[in-house]
């Protein structure tokens, strides 16, 4: 469960200060399958960055799981990132040279999980977000960009984490692969029951969740549940 | 993050560029080898020189004629040229000097030395029965210099074996044959054993012959050149040289020491200047050795930094995967530890080859101590610390936001 109350982000530089975020206040409750849209330079990174615990907000709260983020250390957020988040970027982010299934091991190595069952945790991760098993050894810079996609994906659930923050995660896959990894979103979603949080700047994207917040200029100008989901008969 | 996770990952972000780790492994290599084969090389010589020094004989004091230059006046200080030192000298030390064991006054001067037909140009030491026992000189075959020897002026003469082989040629028994010193005859009664020494005065390439006769027929005077004491043992070294010192004096009506007309030189003088040059030398060798190792250090914190840049993305995702700063501080820390750690082993290993080369083809004694390995071991994992935490501390302050966005 997330809690956003009043956030503003303000940043100075130079004297000149830059409002990011002029006060949003939303609640995204356990399960769904929010897409968090608007063209750039809107806040929206800003927003994500602070769902994300890799920033905090200059004024307001922002509750994870009743939590409240928003005056944690940074050591105190890198553990709430470890236990409870997720991410899916845009440009993937893999060690190049490391296996798929270090790729996918890699958050475990912070949270104490032994050795000996990382891979068992991985291979799960990576067989829910529908990665073939003949890839699992092969070293990540070998695969096309759907499969690092999912490398990505299988990544940010590894650690079971009760939110996942997808940075436009088809920004850099061509249509018929962004439509894949999309499905492979909403079948976590409809299955798994997670939480997704997906930014993207595009409508056609965003119109894959179940409820679209907009927003522009820091402020959040839509909030709606998508009654025209996107949805593909992919089969597989 | 447990210590073997750590370890996997700094091996793997080694291993994933070889050349370039290699190549910064090569840096501390050199550094860390040749610190350690040029104090090798330092050590050996000082071990070659101090033994050199106790060859010449065990806690031996060396009286000289002639002085340290006094308070405007210069008696003379060239040995052998000065003549202030006599054969009641060194009888009186005998007598009046409790803590010695022997006395060996000598008188020695270059002549020219011919034997049927060949010839060479040589010490020639007149002494007394004692010396050997002072000097440490052993007697291969023959006898030495006897009391009888000397109080009756007789012409004979002990040589040393490079005499021998200049004179006689290699392997033969020169014991009966006779050598011409300044036109008279000398008969060989024994030859010494070869030390195969070098250094300040080589005792093989040395002829001896009785005091008495060296005084009567070549130099013609009474005075000696210079008188070895053995002392009892190490501790009365200082106290002897001192007691000496006083009864020499005495004897020649000193009474400002700094006035004296002889030096005395006991071999723990010799041996700490000896060491103080070696000492030297060591550390100039180890100095400059120290500067590759500091060019080295300075390698692996420029392949750090830019390998800080290179990944760093991949420092934002482990942040935002939940790596701590102190994480991120550890696994780049580390990764130069582990750099300069393999470095010096293999380091140590090339320096122990060169210095085992250079003794083997250069003839120079060579020394590895342990503490030099110890030292080189400890300045490597230093420079790993040292040089590996400011990239390090860098990485890990990098804000993970402006990191994932890094191009």
């Amino acid at each position: 469960m997330i809690e956003c109350r009043n956030i503003t982000k303000i940043y100075s530089n130079g004297g000149v200060e830059t409002i990011a975020l002029g006060g949003v206040s939303f609640t995204i409750k356990d399960g769904e399958f929010v897409a968090i849209m608007g063209p750039s330079g809107s806040g929206k990174s800003t927003l994500m960055h602070i769902l994300g615990c890799l920033d905090t907000p200059t004024s307001g709260k922002f509750l994870l799981d009743n939590r409240d983020i928003s005056s944690m250390s940074d050591d105190q957020l890198a553990d709430i990132r470890k236990e409870k988040l997720g991410f899916v970027f845009q440009a993937f982010n893999l060690l190049p040279r490391a296996t798929v299934l270090r790729n996918v091991s890699l958050p475990l190595i912070y949270s104490d999980i032994p050795k000996d069952k990382r891979e068992a945790i991985a291979r799960t991760s990576l067989k829910n977000s529908g990665l073939d098993e003949t890839h699992f050894y092969h070293r990540s810079n070998q695969l096309s960009g759907g499969q690092m996609q999912r490398v990505a994906i299988a990544r940010a659930l590894v650690n079971n984490p009760s939110l996942v923050l997808a940075d436009e995660p088809t920004g850099n896959l061509d249509t018929k692969t962004g439509e894949i990894v999309l499905h492979t979103f909403q079948e976590l979603n409809r299955k798994q029951k997670r939480t997704i949080i997906l930014i993207t700047h595009e409508r056609y994207v965003a119109e894959h969740a179940n409820r679209i917040i907009t927003i522009r200029d820091g402020l959040i100008v839509e909030d709606e549940i998508n009654i025209s989901k996107r949805e593909i008969k992919y089969s597989n | 993050m447990t210590a073997s996770d750590l370890f996997e990952e700094t091996y793997s972000a080694l291993l994933a560029n070889k050349t370039r780790t290699g190549l910064t492994m090569l840096g501390i290599i050199i550094g860390i080898g040749s610190v350690i084969a040029m104090v090798a090389i330092g050590q050996g010589s000082k071990g070659t020189i101090e033994s050199n020094i106790q060859s010449l004989g065990s806690n031996l004091i060396i009286i000289m004629p002639g002085a340290q230059r006094g308070a405007g006046i210069q008696i003379s200080a060239g040995r052998g040229s000065s003549q202030t030192l006599t054969v009641d000298d060194s009888d009186s030390i005998q007598t009046d000097i409790a803590s010695i064991k022997a006395v060996a006054p000598e008188l020695s001067s270059r002549y020219q030395v011919t034997a049927k037909g060949t010839n060479t140009n040589t010490q020639v030491v007149g002494t007394t029965s004692t010396y050997p026992s002072v000097r440490n000189i052993e007697i291969d075959s023959g006898i030495f210099i006897s009391d009888q020897n000397n109080s009756s002026l007789s012409k004979v003469a002990v040589i040393g074996p490079t005499v021998r082989d200049d004179l006689f040629g290699i392997d033969v028994d020169p014991v009966g044959q006779t050598i011409r010193i300044k036109k008279i005859d000398f008969k060989i009664i024994g030859m010494t054993k070869s030390r195969g020494g070098s250094g300040f005065s080589n005792p093989d390439d040395m002829i001896f012959i009785p005091l008495s006769s060296a005084q009567r027929f070549l130099a013609g005077n009474t005075y000696v050149s210079t008188i070895s004491v053995q002392a009892n043992d190490q501790d009365s070294m200082t106290q002897t040289q001192a007691d000496i010192t006083s009864l020499l004096l005495e004897r020649h009506h000193i009474t400002d020491p700094i006035l004296a007309d002889f030096s005395i030189l006991n071999q723990s003088d010799i041996i700490a200047t000896a060491s103080s040059v070696t000492d030297t030398l060591s550390l100039l060798l180890g100095a400059v050795a120290s500067i590759s190792l500091i060019v080295g250090g300075i390698g692996i914190m420029n392949m750090m930094l830019t390998t800080v840049t290179e990944r760093t993305r991949e420092i934002g995702l482990r942040k935002a995967i939940g790596a701590k700063s102190k994480d991120i501080n550890l696994q780049f820390i580390s990764e130069a530890i582990v750099l300069t750690f393999s470095g010096g082993v293999i380091g140590i290993i090339v320096g122990w080859l060169v210095s085992y080369a250079v003794s083997y083809f250069a003839g120079i004694a060579t020394s590895v101590s342990i503490n030099s390995i110890l030292l080189a071991f400890g300045v490597s994992a230093g420079i790993g610390i040292a040089f590996g935490y400011y990239p390090a501390r860098r990485a890990s302050k990098l804000n993970s936001i402006e990191a994932l966005r890094y191009e």
